[in-house]
This record gives C-alpha cells, sequence and structure tokens, in this order.
C-alpha cells in the first residue's frame, strides 16, 4: 500500500515537474493573473478599510450556533474511552456496567459497530481529508495511544461521560515504536509533501560550505505541539433515512462530505455538512475519528447524535505538530553572500498520514545562494497522526533557518538585516521563475524604523536591574497558494446580490472580507451583499488552509462576476446605455455597470433585470487552474522585530516588545488583517517560549492533555503587539492580496531566539526556551 | 464523574456528622472537583463546608484567625494581610486565577493534592499515591515540576501550594475538629513526607476538619516578601518559590523565616538555612551559603536538575532583596 502510494506520488511529481517547465516558459498573458484584477485599482471602495466582524453583533449576543449547539430531535450525548497503550490488541472488553448504567442507550466497540471503509487519507485524492487511514473501530487492533476504543450514547453528556469511567478494556501489547531515536535506527526514508520530494539540490553544497570564508553548521531541534482551538472539536449528527446531516466545526465541508459518503458507502450528495461558525481551526479542524464515530453511533442507535470531543480527547486523537530536528549549515564569502545554504534533518510521522513536517520551505526561496541542498527525512513512530499546524513547515522551519543567519550575522560581525539584504534574490531560488511581487527590503527598512534597531547594543550589555535586555529580528516568510476546486454562484437580484460558496469562517472574518470584496465588485453597498459559506451544497471545493482561502474565494467570485456581467450584457440588449460594450470594458459601480472611463453610461442592475422580466439572474462559475503560482514565485514576507528581558537571576524570559512588518500584497481589512498577524505572533510566542506536547517515549502517551499543564501563552506573556504592512498589491493575485492567515508566526520563535542572543550571550537552539536554558 | 450525594452544611456539628457518614468536605471545589471529573477521585458524599466560618479576625494576642471558608481573594485584599502578612498575600496571588481565587477556600488550599501529570492519568500511567503499590511513572517520566527534597523512592510528587508556603514561613497553625474534639497543628506539621505511604498527603484524621488558620503575631512578618518562578508569566505551578521575612539590624541578621514551594511532597520549612543566617552578617555570601546549607540534600530527577542552582539562586535574591543588599 505504502509502495504503491510512493510510486503514484513519484509519477503524479514527475509529471508535474515537466507540466511546471511549459507553465513558467509559457507567457503572462495566459496566466491567471496575467492581467491584473481591475478592483487592484479601485481606491475608494469598502476593500483596504477597516470594517468590523459582519458576525460580530451574532457572536456577542452568543446566539451564533457552533456544531456542539445545535439541538436536534431526541438527540443524544456521546463520550469515548482511549486506548492506553500505542500498539497492541484489546483482548477484553468489560461494557457491562457502563451498559447498565443510568441513561446509557448504546455502547459502540469494535465489537458492534457498523462496516466503514477507513477515512480517505487528506491529499491522496481531490476531496479526501481524512487526518489518517486506519480502520475506525473496525477490528481489535490498536494504532496508538489514545486511539478510540469504546463510544457511549446516552441521554446526557455527564451521564455518558460516567459510564464512560465504568468500561473497562484489557490489552495484548505489542512492541510499539514510540521513541525518536529508535525510529530513526530503524531507517529513515524521504519525506514527499503534495507529490513532491522534500529534496532539492543546486551544486555542491558541502563543499561550498567547506571552503567558504565564513560558515555556521548547527543543529536545531523543535517539540511536539498539539491544536488548542478554544472551540473543541464537535459533531452533531442525524441520518435522514440514508442521508447523513452533518453539523461540523470543520475547515473543509465539502472535502468532508465527499469523504464522509466515501466512509460510509454513500455518494457526497447523500451527505450535508455544514459549518457557520468555527471556533479557530488552525489546521486542526478536518476530519478526525470523532465525526465517523458520532455518524456510526447515531447509524446503530437510530438517534441523531452529539460528539463534543473533551480537552484531553482533541490531544488524543486530533493530530499537531510533530518534532522536527534540523540542521542549517551556511557558507558565506568575504562579504557576507552565500556561498552555500544546507537544510535538512528528520522529523516524525505516523504511518498513517501524508505529513512530513516540511520546515525546508522557507529555504526554498527565501535566499539567493550558489549551492543549495534541502532534505527532509522521516522517522516513524506509533503516534497519533500528525498534521498541519499553523504554518506546517515555516514556522518550526524559519526558527532553525533565522536563527542561523543570526549566528552567521554575529559571527562576521555584520548587522543581521543587512546580512539577509545582501542576499536578496532576483529570482525564485529553486524554480527560477521571477516573483510577482516581493518588498522584502521594504518590510525590513520600515520595521527597523519603527522598531528603533539601530538602538541595539552588543550582546550582553543591556541591563536594569536584575533583567538583561536584548533585540532580534527574523524574516517571516509563507507562500502564495491557490488551490484547485474554486467556485461561486452570484445571485442578482433588483435590490442586492449573494454570493455562495462551500468556503470557511473560523474566526478569522472570511465573511466580513470577502462582502467587502463582493460589494466593490458589483458596486453594491456591503448591506445589499449576502456571503454565504459554510455548507457543502453551495459551490465550490474551497479548504480553509493554506491561507489560500482568500485567493481562491477571490478568483472563484471573480470568475462568477465576469459570467454575470456577460449574461448582464447580453440581458441589457441594444436599449441601454451599455450597448455594444463587452465585459472588458465594463465595472459595477452605483448599483449597476458603467463603461470603465465614461460613468454615464451606466445601467443599474434593477433596469436591466426589469427591462429583460428578470427577478434574478443566477450565475456559476470556476475560475481557472491556480497556474500563477507556478509562472509566478509569489510569496508573502515579513521582518519580525523583538525586544526580549531575560532574568540573570532565574532564566525567566520576557517578551518586551514586538513589531511584525509584513508585505503580504494588498490588505483587504485592516482590522481584521492585524488581528491575524497579531493571532499569528501570539502562537509564535508559544512557540517560542512554553509550548511542548509531552509526550511519553515510553508509552507514546500524551502526558499533559489539557490547557493547566500544556502551555500557552497568557495574557501577561504577550506584549503589546505592533503590526504594519507594506500594503503594495500583488498584480498576479485576485485583489491584489495574498493570505495574511499563516505568516504571522513565522519567524517569531527566531526573532527571540535572536533577541535573547543579544540580551545574554546564549544561544538556545532548542524550544521551547525555557529558563532552565537561560540560567 | 461518578454520581455523588451533595449536602450543604449549615454549621460545624452538621459538617462533622456528614462526615462521619463517609462524607469528603467540599470547599471552592477548584481541586477536589477536578479531580472527580478525572476519577482520580470518586467520593460517595460530599459535605460543602463554605457556609462555615468565612470570617477573619484578630487574635487576643495580635495575630490574625483565618475561617477555613475565607476565600483566598478575600485573605489576599484583607488589609491586616497586606500589611502585616504581605508574603501571605502575595504567595496567594502568585497562585491560580482572578476566578479560582474567588472560588478557592483557605481550607481547600492546604488540601490541594499534587499536579504530577501522571496522578491524573487515571488510565494511562502508574502513580503510587493514586494506587499504593502500583509503581511511579513520574521518576523516568515528566518530573520537571517535581520534588528535589524528602522525596521517597514511592513518590516524587510536589504540593503545589503557595499559600501554604507562605504559611509556613509564618509559623502558622491549623485548627482542626473531629467528632473527638478539636486539635491544634503547626502548618509545618499538617503535610507529610510521601516515605512509603504517599497516598497520605497529611495527618489528618478520616473525617477531620479544618475550621480555621491562625497568624501568630509576628514583628518580623511585615517584613517579608514572596517570589514564584514558574514557566510562564501567570497560572503556572511554581518551578521554586521563596517565602521569607528577616530582620536584619546593624548588618547582622536577627532573625529570618525562609520557606520553599515547588520542592517538596510538603511546604518546605527551610530550618538549616535559618539556622545558618540567624547571627549572621547580611551579605551575599552568608546567603548563598544559607541556600547551599539547605539544598545540600537535594536529589535532582531526570528533567528537574535545574531546580536545584535555581533554587539556590532565588533563595539568595530574595533574601538579598528584603535585607537590603545590592546583588
Amino acid at each position: 500500500m505504502k509502495a504503491v502510494e510512493d510510486a503514484k506520488q513519484a509519477v503524479q511529481g514527475a509529471a508535474s515537474a515537466v507540466m511546471a517547465k511549459a507553465v513558467q516558459m509559457a507567457p503572462d498573458s495566459w496566466m491567471p493573473g496575467g492581467k491584473p484584477d481591475p478592483l487592484i485599482r479601485a481606491q475608494h471602495g469598502h476593500v483596504g478599510r477597516p470594517i468590523s466582524r459582519v458576525d460580530g453583533p451574532v457572536k456577542v449576543q452568543g446566539a451564533a450556533p457552533y456544531a456542539a449547539e445545535f439541538p436536534l430531535d431526541g438527540m443524544l450525548y456521546a463520550a469515548l474511552v482511549f486506548s492506553t497503550i500505542a500498539k497492541g490488541k484489546i483482548t477484553a472488553l468489560d461494557t457491562d456496567a457502563a451498559e447498565a448504567a443510568t441513561g446509557v442507550k448504546l455502547v459502540m466497540t469494535y465489537r458492534n459497530a457498523p462496516r466503514m471503509k477507513p477515512m480517505p487519507l487528506f491529499m491522496t485524492s481531490e476531496k479526501a481529508c481524512g487526518g489518517n487511514d486506519l480502520p475506525v473501530m473496525q477490528d481489535a487492533q490498536v494504532y496508538w495511544n489514545g486511539e478510540p476504543v469504546a463510544l457511549v450514547l446516552a441521554d446526557t453528556q455527564e451521564q455518558a461521560d460516567h459510564a464512560a469511567s465504568l468500561i473497562h478494556v484489557a490489552f495484548e501489547e505489542e512492541h510499539a515504536i514510540t521513541a525518536l531515536a529508535e525510529a530513526k535506527a530503524k531507517g529513515v526514508e524521504p519525506g514527499q509533501f503534495m507529490g513532491q520530494p522534500l529534496k532539492f539540490e543546486n551544486g555542491a553544497a558541502e563543499q561550498a560550505l567547506a571552503d567558504a570564508a565564513h560558515k555556521v553548521d548547527q543543529r536545531y531541534t523543535t517539540p511536539r505541539h498539539s491544536h488548542n482551538a478554544i472551540e473543541l472539536h464537535a459533531v452533531a449528527v442525524a441520518w435522514e433515512g440514508d442521508r447523513l446531516r452533518v453539523h461540523d466545526a470543520t475547515q473543509m465541508v465539502a472535502h468532508s462530505a465527499w469523504s464522509l459518503g466515501h466512509v460510509f458507502g454513500i455518494a457526497e450528495d447523500q451527505v450535508h455538512v455544514t459549518s457557520p461558525f468555527v471556533g479557530g481551526g488552525f489546521g486542526g479542524k478536518g476530519l478526525w475519528q470523532h465525526q465517523v464515530l458520532a455518524a456510526a453511533a447515531a447509524k446503530l442507535a437510530g438517534r441523531p447524535v452529539r460528539l463534543m470531543l473533551s480537552r484531553e480527547g482533541v490531544y488524543r486523537i486530533v493530530g499537531g505538530r510533530t518534532i522536527t530536528e534540523q540542521r542549517v549549515a551556511l557558507g558565506a564569502d568575504a562579504e557576507g553572500r552565500f556561498d552555500a545554504l544546507i537544510h535538512t534533518g528528520t522529523t516524525a510521522m505516523s504511518h498513517h498520514n501524508v505529513l512530513p513536517e516540511p520546515f525546508i520551505l522557507p529555504a526554498r526561496s527565501a535566499y539567493a545562494t550558489k549551492t543549495m541542498k534541502l532534505d527532509v527525512e522521516v522517522a516513524y513512530l506509533d503516534m497519533v497522526a500528525n498534521t498541519f499546524m499553523r504554518a506546517p513547515g515555516e514556522a518550526v522551519g524559519t526558527f532553525a533557518l533565522e536563527s542561523a543567519i543570526d549566528e552567521l550575522a554575529h559571527d562576521m560581525g555584520v548587522d543581521p538585516i543587512e546580512l539577509r539584504l545582501r542576499n536578496e534574490p532576483d529570482k525564485d531560488p529553486t524554480t527560477g521563475a521571477p516573483f510577482s511581487s516581493r518588498e522584502v527590503e521594504k518590510a525590513f527598512r520600515d520595521g527597523a524604523e519603527r522598531f528603533g534597531w539601530a538602538n541595539r547594543q552588543a550582546p550582553g550589555t543591556r541591563r536594569e536591574g536584575e533583567w538583561l535586555i536584548g533585540t532580534g529580528v527574523a524574516t517571516a516568510t509563507y507562500p502564495y497558494y491557490r488551490m484547485p476546486g474554486g467556485a461561486a454562484r452570484i445571485t442578482l437580484t433588483p435590490n442586492g446580490a449573494a454570493i455562495d460558496i462551500a468556503a470557511h469562517d473560523m474566526g478569522m472574518g472570511t465573511a466580513t472580507a470577502q462582502t467587502q470584496v463582493a460589494a466593490d465588485r458589483l458596486g453594491l453597498d456591503m448591506a445589499q451583499v449576502t456571503f454565504n459559506y459554510g455548507d457543502s451544497t453551495l459551490p465550490g471545493v474551497v479548504m480553509a488552509g493554506g491561507s489560500q482561502q482568500t485567493a481562491a474565494i477571490g478568483a472563484s467570485v471573480m470568475a462568477a462576476h465576469r459570467a454575470l456581467v456577460t449574461e448582464l450584457l447580453k440581458l441589457a440588449g441594444n436599449d441601454s446605455p451599455l450597448a455594444g460594450l463587452d465585459a472588458d470594458e465594463v465595472v459595477g459601480v452605483n448599483g449597476g455597470l458603467a463603461k470603465i472611463d465614461d460613468a454615464s453610461a451606466h445601467e443599474s442592475y434593477a433596469s436591466i433585470l426589469a427591462r429583460a422580466q428578470r427577478n434574478e439572474l443566477v450565475v456559476e462559475a470556476e475560475p481557472p487552474s491556480p497556474l500563477e503560482t507556478t509562472h509566478w514565485s509569489m510569496h508573502s514576507h515579513g521582518a519580525m522585530f523583538c525586544e526580549v528581558r531575560v532574568n540573570a537571576v532565574t532564566g525567566e524570559l520576557r517578551v518586551s516588545r514586538f513589531l511584525g512588518s509584513f508585505d503580504c500584497g494588498r490588505i483587504l481589512n485592516p482590522k481584521t488583517a492585524a488581528s491575524q498577524f497579531r493571532g499569528g505572533i501570539i502562537m509564535g510566542l508559544g512557540l517560542a517560549l512554553m509550548e511542548e506536547t509531552q509526550y511519553d517515549e515510553r508509552s507514546g502517551r500524551i502526558m499533559n492533555p489539557s490547557l493547566a499543564e500544556y502551555h500557552v501563552p497568557v495574557h501577561m506573556d504577550v506584549p503589546e503587539i505592533e503590526v504594519m504592512w507594506t500594503d503594495i498589491p500583488d498584480p498576479h493575485a485576485p485583489m491584489g492580496a495574498r493570505g495574511v492567515g499563516e505568516i504571522g508566526i513565522t519567524g517569531v520563535a527566531a526573532a527571540v531566539a535572536n533577541a535573547v542572543f543579544n540580551a545574554t550571550g546564549k544561544r538556545v537552539r532548542d524550544l521551547p526556551i525555557t529558563l532552565d536554558k537561560l540560567l | 464523574m461518578t454520581p455523588f450525594s451533595f449536602n450543604r452544611a449549615t454549621d460545624r456539628d452538621q459538617a462533622l456528622t456528614l462526615a462521619t457518614r463517609g462524607a469528603r468536605f467540599l470547599g471552592g471545589g477548584t481541586n477536589l472537583v477536578d479531580l472527580m471529573r478525572e476519577t482520580v477521585e470518586r467520593p460517595a458524599a460530599l459535605a460543602d463546608v463554605t457556609g462555615l466560618s468565612r470570617e477573619i479576625s484578630e487574635t487576643p494576642d495580635g495575630g490574625l484567625m483565618i475561617g477555613a471558608a475565607v476565600t483566598n481573594s478575600a485573605l489576599a485584599a484583607h488589609a491586616a494581610v497586606r500589611t502585616r502578612y504581605p508574603v501571605l498575600s502575595r504567595a496567594i496571588l502568585a497562585g491560580a486565577s482572578a476566578q479560582i481565587r474567588n472560588m478557592a477556600t483557605v481550607g481547600g488550599n492546604l488540601l490541594q493534592r499534587t499536579r504530577c501529570t501522571h496522578f491524573y492519568d487515571v488510565e494511562g500511567s502508574r502513580c503510587n499515591k493514586r494506587q499504593p503499590g502500583q509503581g511511579c511513572d513520574a521518576r523516568g517520566g515528566f518530573n520537571r515540576i517535581h520534588a528535589i527534597l524528602g522525596a521517597s523512592d514511592a513518590c516524587v510528587a510536589t504540593h503545589p501550594s503557595d499559600m501554604c508556603v507562605a504559611l509556613a514561613a509564618l509559623d502558622a497553625l491549623v485548627h482542626l475538629a473531629s467528632a473527638s474534639g478539636t486539635r491544634t497543628l503547626s502548618l509545618t506539621e499538617l503535610h507529610r513526607l510521601p516515605g512509603d505511604q504517599p497516598q497520605i498527603d497529611t495527618v489528618l484524621e478520616p473525617g477531620e476538619l479544618i475550621t480555621a488558620v491562625e497568624l501568630p503575631a509576628s514583628a518580623l512578618a511585615a517584613h517579608s516578601t514572596y517570589r514564584k518562578v514558574r514557566d510562564r508569566a501567570s497560572y503556572a505551578f511554581s518551578l521554586i518559590s521563596v517565602a521569607a521575612a528577616i530582620e536584619v539590624e546593624d548588618g547582622r541578621i536577627e532573625d529570618v523565616r525562609l520557606a520553599l514551594g515547588g520542592v517538596a511532597h510538603k511546604p518546605w520549612r527551610a530550618t538549616r538555612a535559618e539556622e545558618s543566617l540567624r547571627g549572621q552578617p547580611a551579605s551575599l555570601d552568608t546567603f548563598r551559603a544559607a541556600a547551599e546549607a539547605e539544598l545540600a540534600a537535594a536529589v535532582p530527577l531526570s528533567e528537574n536538575g535545574f531546580k536545584i542552582e535555581l533554587a539556590k539562586r532565588t533563595i539568595t535574591a530574595v533574601l538579598a532583596e528584603l535585607a537590603g543588599v545590592d546583588a
């Protein structure tokens, strides 16, 4: 199975490499984004304004229903029992006491669970989104410590929880590989990500390193992290005949509908998944076993079921970010220009998922270098399937890369910003593609000025009482992605328009920003535009991941809008002031269409529809394939500035100032974007200072499955965070905007570690930077 | 959570009667209810004693009597505590969150159980404290917040309270009542070291109720402080904490009180350090030597060796700060 998958991935990878070359060679005008989005020129609309969230009022009133808050008729509440061994077999299941407990309606184990297919593993086909591809409660085999082994349904949550504690499971343990050293000793394999090997070589990098005038060669390590969205993963499901209704908390409604259909052997349109509000996703709100188990139990019980994971449950069955061990080696000439950039290392993975933490991604496009060697190897552990977690790859990859650059700058006596700017590439260092827009220098210069970077002092020389003070800087970087599968529907009426797309708002402001965009595109007020999302029956297969939703929705709505305008011009006919114009010659303005350079040639939508005797006009369209991401090298960037205070007595580390200066193209809504940036930076502070999943290498068990023991930053750990941006539109991205969701976490850990070095003279290469490392 | 019966005691006698029928006393519930949710604790009956004394009153000899049901917030905010026993106010405010302190009681705080994650992991870890004789997974597992003093082969857990560290330094007394009468203990006698019976946290008899905590009059206590070192700025249990009071005259240490948190199965009164400090010149060298003396018996575990040096440094810094000696 594994070999076949690898072979398939290799073939797809080779084919896409050939395709990529062709796309790069093609003329700009053939590309999506080859002609800039007309909206980029519009400077006086809703786009760019700090508009408050359209869903703000309903949220502060507590009236926004989240997945666990749909009271279905006759609904039962579910609780799970988890395995306590990493590998082996269930030898006995004592469920009698649970079955006899008050309120209990059903105990489901592998002995009575309906027959189901494994979840289709994420990225193995267009709409597959399973977090793992293991059997879901189908047999006695146990695959990881924390795997669900029994489910209880009862009239109340409390009854279900209590009954679950009465179930006794006996196991026969098999030898599990839970220690990284043993996993590595068994042999590592090359990492593959999205069909491409996580490997790149250009020239003889090791030789160039050996010959370089200046060099650093260091090892950096990062621990496991667990997803901790405030909203617990939850699902409410009901079978209506052979149709499955799912109220989910998900970043991928359409993917989930298809994948659940696959599991239960029904068509995707027999599964209806909605997710109107999600309390944080960050890569963790996909399809995990709890949705499948809830649907299976509902089928078995013949009643609707609500399953909300406990916080412990999230740690046990939802994957997080996996461990990495990275080597970064840099060789530079006398002026600091890179002769060699080597970023290699090992990450741990389960046998049943697709994400080797791709920590080399930042190095692919960040710096010019004469030679380069990148490589991610994978060691396999018997553990919960790891997964995507805010900026997978970049978050931890920038820690290593940007720490190493700081080390080289210090060794050479060069300012770390200047060293970075000396290595600015003029084209993509790995693909050779031109940059769509790259304002790295501006982000650094503007940020440095605002932060007061010029006041920086030599390491270990600033002190106030017990506190050593230092500043650090690092590059933030995240790619522009736009995944295939987008589609949108526009329903135009005399009074306004509705946009329908199976996209998501997990709290980041999608609906707000897209309402602004659609209003400007159509020439309507925001109040006249409704943005419908979070429903698998709507058009499109749009995942809220990879910071790509803004582009994916933007391109889909652009395509639908063009179809709408074409249709409207047809309907307008020869009696309209618009007669004879084509879709490229008009824009949406003042509740209708007007000639681009002559506002007097205008007709309202109401007028066009009335003349055509239509109450509404409905169009649906798909955008072109995202070839722009191959034709150009498209990335967001940022410069992260940090000031820390380190206590000379206790080693306690406090971040006292943080500034993020970003280049993400045009900012659609400064208010929601600033929150995205700040939220990312706060998560980055967690990564730098404290986050660590305590995985017991003896048992493969996660030992701190709670927010009391798994530390995330509290208010007192978070200083005032300043954010700023270039706001220079990317001419090749819809609306000129690249995503802002994930870049905020990148570069943060390195900026903190570099500031710690400046404060103390100590280099910490192992996250998190806890006080014992600074004593 | 296992089903249980619940009664609210209206007076002490009723509470003691409920206890003789097997009820566990419930204060604010900020620890016991969590443990019940995790099924570490499965009491069949609870007797809510938060309706008993919530008084803080002056004692005839110039101390304070604090009812066991006084909330942590009320105690920390009390004017007499803030001025005459600042170490206690600071210790309480260094713990938990405002919401938890609003619920938590003085009596309950004394009886907090350890935060060892292996103790909490009912299904997946071995723990002698939870199940005597089972073994200890913390010793070779996660033990960053665990004991460096007074641990045993059976148990390396620490007592998590901040408040108790201050009480240990202040020579506080604990007033107890049971069906057979009343008695008074020193706070430092209340908690026990684990030995080979780590399942027993304190010397309380079954059904014995904490009714009050008494702070003796102390001139020293007005010049006291608490310093807590932990893995984030707030809302984390201590790695090391130090409660101290000191009186220096003409450069000599007249008297001193010193207690440590985060180091042992009980709030740790640093008697060795105190002995080595009395009568000595107030200097960094003296303070460091006292810290060395107290930690001489420290034994590191796999993950917490750093706490020995951290404790020494924190003790030295706290004493220097109180004595006005430049670090």
